[in-house]
């Protein structure tokens, strides 16, 4: 069934970004915005708005009911969610589809068989890929046994814990007997549960994830990987695509275990398959699968000239998925920066509020994302990304060179930004080098601390 | 389906005497938008749609969605509107058979029920959350309200 009009349940810049792939391709937009984002560019741009709550995203963008009577109620046929919000909740989309709404994603199954970590865990080991090694033990032998089998340094977990509580780190494997017999009586004190299991420790990792596209039939392609490993307290700050520095064999082998995963699901429209790469062991493992667009696309459209919107849009139209394997080719290199309204000089706080003047930067290889104009407000209730600068360039260092030179061309002023610091970032001798591990901010952070004094 | 001038002389005229301000019809490759003179600045305007598009031609017409949010005249003093606590359809009565919850003149208090908004066949009564007299219905009935949407103007009781 083709697609005439879509309901964007999202804000900013990706609902700016859905609507304009929705303009290239002929296609109505209804925006449903919350009352603080009527007047952003996003509620100008899309053919009509319509206001579906007041600004908290709880009565607004994370109402299940409320966002498909809005696409009902102005003839939509298919709802965009976006990320965040709405778009891995399988109930919204069960109830798209009962009400005759194309929910443009992933079925509600395939929804909840990876928004659930161990079902996501048993499904990659059915399918062949490889995942973090480790597991329960019921005797003391067995723990012996599978704790030689997965090596040190592996971490004993309480499985009441959680969040990082709850976890023993062993070095030595002549001291597992007795870590075992204080971890459990420890979780038996703080979690009212001994029960304790193994899992390998990766001492330095990298946060690598293949983007996929599957129509839904058994069919699945992969557009390259990206390298998200510069993340502040798990929050993602720089990503890239090629993933640099990983040695070939792995990066092969890692791009057939993402797309054996979501073939093995049947997996339809765009997904992300996140693994964990071990340094120092040269291995990866899967971590989870995103059934979703991702904040970080755009740098796999640049590498591919592929637009992952339009392909989200055709998959569930029904139109499968045109693009063989062989039709998709990764040129050169491409990096992004989150542009967040946040202070780093005072912890990353952020900083919402009016925006004076944005000026943003203009030249071959750069694209800008971004629902931000001088005038635009940034509401408080939000996510604090109000960009994403990203920068194409020949190879890796050309790609590096050219957001540099983006950034000293952005300017936003009116509220805080972390322009400043993702500067420095990107001016870093081992950012430069590639291939950093996930411990790198934090380790940056403590030899330089000026470096967060921007 | 296509759509001579004749049909299309036949449509403004239909609109040109209907009580609407604006209206908006797409048919197989054709869209319509036409606007009264003093709702905007235009008067009947046909733009064809662009040809090889990715909609096809032969599709059949997708209705316009209706514009809602009407703006509604300026406050006089001492009035209020009651907006639409949720996006929702409006239904001024209790069911299609059954009269109007209010009417234009009659008295209300802060706990009559106004109106019904209805998301997802879950029903949610509006109040009138102030005391006095119903001066104008601003929303059609059973028709989708937005969010905030002026849905009747009371004149609060002195």
């Amino acid at each position: 069934m083709a697609i005439r009009r879509i309901l964007v349940a999202n804000r900013g810049e990706i609902a700016l970004r859905i609507i304009r792939s929705c303009e290239a391709l002929g296609i109505e937009t209804v925006l449903a915005a919350s009352k603080a984002d009527l007047g952003s560019l996003p509620a100008r741009r899309a053919t009509r708005t319509v206001c579906i709550g007041p600004a908290q995203a709880a009565a607004s963008y994370l109402k299940v009911p409320t966002m498909v009577q809005a696409a009902l109620g102005t003839g939509c046929d298919a709802i965009h969610p976006g990320y965040g919000f709405l778009s891995e909740r399988s109930d919204f989309a069960r109830l798209c589809e009962n009400e005759g709404l194309i929910f443009i994603g992933p079925s509600p199954d395939q929804i909840e068989a990876v928004g659930d970590k161990l079902k996501a865990r048993a499904v990659a080991i059915e399918a062949g890929v490889p995942v973090v090694p480790g597991g329960a033990a019921e005797t003391l032998a067995d723990a012996l046994k599978l704790g030689r089998e997965i090596g040190v340094p592996l971490l004993v977990k309480a499985v009441g814990g959680g969040g990082g509580r709850g976890m023993k780190l062993v070095e030595d494997i002549d001291r597992l007997e007795e870590t075992l017999a204080l971890a459990s009586a420890e979780a038996a004190a703080a979690f009212g549960d001994e029960r304790v299991y193994l899992e390998r420790y990766v001492a330095r990792g990298r946060h690598v994830e293949l983007q996929v596209l599957g129509d839904g039939a058994g069919k699945v392609v992969h557009l390259g990987e990206r390298d998200c490993s510069v993340q502040r307290r798990y929050q993602k700050l720089i990503e890239e695509s090629p993933a640099p520095c990983l040695p070939e064999g792995l990066r092969d082998d890692l791009r057939i275990a993402g797309v054996r995963f979501a073939r093995h699901l049947s997996y339809r429209g765009a997904g992300t398959v996140e693994f964990l790469v071990d340094v120092d062991r040269g291995e990866f493992y899967f971590l989870e699968m995103n059934a979703r667009i991702q904040v970080e696309h755009p740098v796999t459209e640049e590498i591919t000239g592929i637009d992952l919107i339009a392909q989200q849009i055709a998959i569930a139209a029904g139109e499968g998925l045109a693009l063989e394997q062989d039709d998709i080719r990764l040129t050169g290199a491409a990096i992004e920066c989150r542009i967040n309204a946040e202070q780093p000089a005072r912890d990353f706080a952020p900083s919402p509020g009016r925006v004076a003047e944005a000026r943003w930067p203009v030249g071959d290889g750069i694209r800008v994302d971004s629902h931000i104009e001088a005038g635009s407000m940034v509401p408080p209730y939000y996510d604090s990304m109000i960009a994403k600068v990203i920068a194409h360039g020949a190879d890796r260092k050309d790609a590096i060179d050219r957001l540099r030179q983006a950034l000293s061309g952005t300017s936003i002023t009116g509220i805080s930004t972390n322009i400043a610091f993702q500067a420095k970032l990107l001016a870093d001798a081992e950012f430069a080098a590639g291939g950093v591990d996930t411990g790198y901010l934090a380790r940056l952070g403590a030899r330089e601390p000026t470096l967060f004094e921007v | 389906m296509s759509i001579s001038s004749r049909d299309l002389d036949e449509i403004m005229r239909l609109f040109e005497q209907s009580g609407f301000g604006e209206m908006k019809l797409e048919a197989g490759d054709l869209k319509l938008h036409l606007r009264k003179a003093g709702v905007s600045s235009g008067t009947a305007v046909a733009i064809p749609m662009q040809t090889g598009s990715a909609v096809p031609a032969a599709m059949p017409a997708l209705p316009a969605a209706p514009p809602v949010g009407v703006a509604v005249p300026p406050l006089g003093p001492g009035e209020i509107d009651v907006p639409s606590p949720l996006l929702g359809i409006y239904y001024r009565a209790p069911k299609p058979s059954e009269p109007p919850f209010v009417e234009i003149g009659q008295d209300v208090d802060e706990d009559t029920v106004i109106g019904i908004v209805e998301v997802m066949k879950l029903m949610n009564s509006v109040r009138a959350g102030v005391r006095g007299k119903i001066v104008a219905i601003h929303a059609p009935n059973a028709e989708m309200v937005e969010f905030d949407q002026p849905l009747v103007r009371i004149k609060a009781a002195a």
